[in-house]
């Protein structure tokens, strides 16, 4: 229960940083992206100010042999640079541009109860899954945890 | 150059960060919205309910701030089959790719991860050309 709390915490922060911010528009993010228009630096502000909290952060945490609540630190452990984790970033680059959507603002913009948003994240939780199912059909590892990197 | 969100950028990027810290310093796990989600459709029966309450947090927390006053402004920049296939995009390359702009793009790059560094610069140079092709030269 306690881990449903501290998740739940976090994801109220984190919905809350993206709100404030503006990243739930796509707007702000084309924005950023379309380096030959007029050019909206807003997203470096948010990278910037996320990274100068989550790289002393990070260091200081790990430090620690477990976490406060849960069992222990689940680390990404692939460590290679392959075909599939380029092709994979690729893949979801041109969503991205064409979208101004990735998955986090996505999923908070369903506070707006925009249906055009609801579309999308049906649409990308149906290309999650069906990314999985193809992975695993075709005999490629999928990471059990599920966790990012 | 078009009017920067500068303050908010930072207040909001902070309070991302902040997010991410509690994620790894309470339950020990990285906070990339991507693999969270995916894990509630594809994980075990016991990982699922705190991905769902992270995923359930994200809606509340900007639906708070739009409450209080805050305003969540929304332009969507495609619309119709185009939307739906940049959602699937999304979702296969994610799954691929194992990851996000927060999963790769904060967390990884807060872990020093090699990885995540040619994962966020891939997918930042294709968005950026992306955008370039669809408003330049199919426009």
């Amino acid at each position: 229960m306690k881990l449903i709390v501290s998740a739940f915490s976090s994801g109220v922060i984190f919905g809350l940083g993206l709100a404030v911010s503006e990243m739930t528009d796509p707007a702000r993010v084309t924005g950023f992206l379309d380096l030959a228009g007029a050019w909206d630096p807003t997203l470096v502000f948010v990278m910037g100010g996320a990274l100068l909290i989550s790289l002393p952060g990070f260091a200081l945490i790990l430090r620690r042999p477990r976490p406060l609540l849960g069992a222990e630190f689940m680390r990404p452990t692939k460590k290679d640079i392959d075909a599939r984790l380029v092709g994979g970033a690729a893949i979801f680059g041109v969503g991205w541009g064409l979208s101004g959507f990735c998955p986090g603002p996505a999923i908070a913009a369903l506070s707006t109860l925009s249906p055009a948003v609801v579309l999308f994240v049906a649409a990308m939780i149906a290309g999650q899954w069906l990314a999985s199912r193809a992975q695993l059909r075709f005999g490629m590892k999928v990471p059990k945890s599920f966790d990012d990197e | 150059m078009a009017q920067g969100n500068i303050v908010g950028g930072i207040v909001g990027g902070a309070l991302i960060g902040i997010a991410s810290l509690l994620l790894l310093a309470l339950n020990g796990r990285i906070a990339g919205v991507s693999g969270i989600l995916a894990g509630i459709t594809s994980g075990g029966a016991g990982d699922r309910s705190w991905r769902a309450a992270f995923v359930a947090g994200l809606i509340v927390g900007a639906g708070i701030y739009a409450l209080a006053g805050g305003g969540l402004p929304l332009h969507l920049q495609a619309r119709g089959s185009l939307l739906i296939v940049a959602g699937l995009l999304v979702g296969v390359g994610t799954r691929v790719g194992s990851g996000c702009t927060s999963g790769h793009g904060i967390c990884g790059l807060a872990r020093l991860s090699p990885r995540s560094l040619v994962a966020t610069l891939t997918f930042m140079i294709v968005a950026i050309a992306t955008v370039y092709l669809s408003r330049y030269v199919f426009s």
